[in-house]
């Protein structure tokens, strides 16, 4: 009963959130699932998730930049003793062959000083900088703030 | 530690089987009581006076006879805040209607932001029976003295701040005893027959 109502959930989001599933490549690298939680206003900020793939050689990502935000950075959620901290990331590891996924829980993209409030099926371009392999934008799609993630066919 | 990663493993090998992993939630659960230090008061023995995010006033008393899930966390949190309450959303969804004899409460610690209308509108998103507490800086620091919780502000360098907050989530007895902790990390498969166990 889930399922079904899950599939025809998924069937009914497939055209907007098709941009979200698509693959980016750059070089040795394919950048797809780039997601964000709409936000309530423009005041706090906002997330970035994205997930990297690397057939190459280790490389890191160094940097986000987005039209929607003054200040993006990279962050890590780091539970130490039971405290949260979220420490600036200077770069992300892309090891060579992995697949490495800024989500929930761990290193992410926080967006601050918004340029305007993210709604739903919205959908921004991000910059992502790697050490290596350059720059390369994607578009991020906004999902509701309940969500777990853009509704991609296997995008887990 | 050890006992941990076998315990992992364990439950990837039978991560087809619910039951299984059910029945290691509560074997691990029973595990975390004994290792988890220092733990919060009773509820019962806590001294603190905070405002919902409906206006009301809320004491410990007020929670007395109840189950109760309680966690910190602040609304200008982007990523560990809204996983957390997803989570806690979920497990209620999962949980049905015993959820509704549940008390579940997120204390701000950013009472600076967090105006009960903050946390109304931020609340909104999740599950409506999740309600809000904030407070003076006062009030926050007393009911965090009594959870053994810690916070602080981190500034982010453009004069805004970030908050470092105990991640956890406080499950208390109705007799306002302590039962368990989920940490933030743990599978949220374990987390339901924890939560069980305190709805009795």
């Amino acid at each position: 009963m889930r399922n079904t109502l899950f599939s025809a959930a998924a069937l009914a989001l497939l055209a907007p959130a098709a941009f979200a599933c698509e693959a980016v490549t750059l070089g040795d690298l394919t950048i797809e699932h780039a997601w964000s939680r709409a936000t309530i206003g423009a005041t706090r900020p906002a997330v970035f998730y994205v997930e990297i793939r690397n057939g190459g050689a280790d490389d890191a990502l160094t940097g986000i930049a987005t039209p929607a935000a003054a200040m993006p950075m990279l962050h890590e959620t780091v539970v130490t003793d039971g405290v949260a901290s979220m420490p600036h990331a200077m770069s992300v590891p892309v090891p060579a062959g992995e697949i490495v996924k800024l989500a929930p829980g761990g290193y992410h993209g926080m967006l601050m000083q918004l340029t305007g409030a993210l709604n739903e099926g919205d959908s921004f371009p991000v910059t992502l900088t790697f050490e290596k392999a350059g720059e390369v934008t994607v578009d991020v799609e906004v999902v509701p703030m309940r969500a777990e993630g853009p509704s991609c066919e296997g995008g887990h | 530690m050890r006992r941990r990663a076998l315990i992992g493993s364990l439950a990837g090998l039978a991560a087809g089987s619910v039951g299984y992993m059910l029945a290691v939630g509560a074997w691990r659960s029973r595990d975390q009581r004994a290792t988890d230090d220092p733990r919060p008061l009773p509820l019962t023995e806590m001294d603190w006076r905070l405002t919902d995010h409906r206006g009301r006033p809320i004491t410990p008393a007020d929670w007395q006879g109840r189950p109760v899930m309680v966690f910190f966390g602040f609304t200008f949190c982007p990523d560990i805040c809204p996983t957390t309450l997803l989570n806690i959303s979920d497990w209620m969804e999962a949980l049905g209607a015993d959820a509704d004899r549940l008390t579940v409460a997120l204390v701000t610690v950013d009472p600076e932001r967090d105006t009960p209308e903050a946390l109304a509108d931020y609340l909104s998103n999740f599950d409506p029976r999740i309600i809000g507490l904030t407070g003076s800086a006062e009030d926050i620091a007393r009911i965090a003295q009594d959870f053994r919780a810690t916070y602080r502000q981190v500034p982010t360098g453009d004069g805004d701040y970030t908050m470092d907050h105990t991640a956890g989530v406080f499950l208390f007895r109705p007799d306002g005893g302590l039962a368990n902790i989920i940490d933030f990390h743990e599978d949220p498969a374990f987390a339901l027959p924890k939560i069980r166990r305190i709805l009795g």
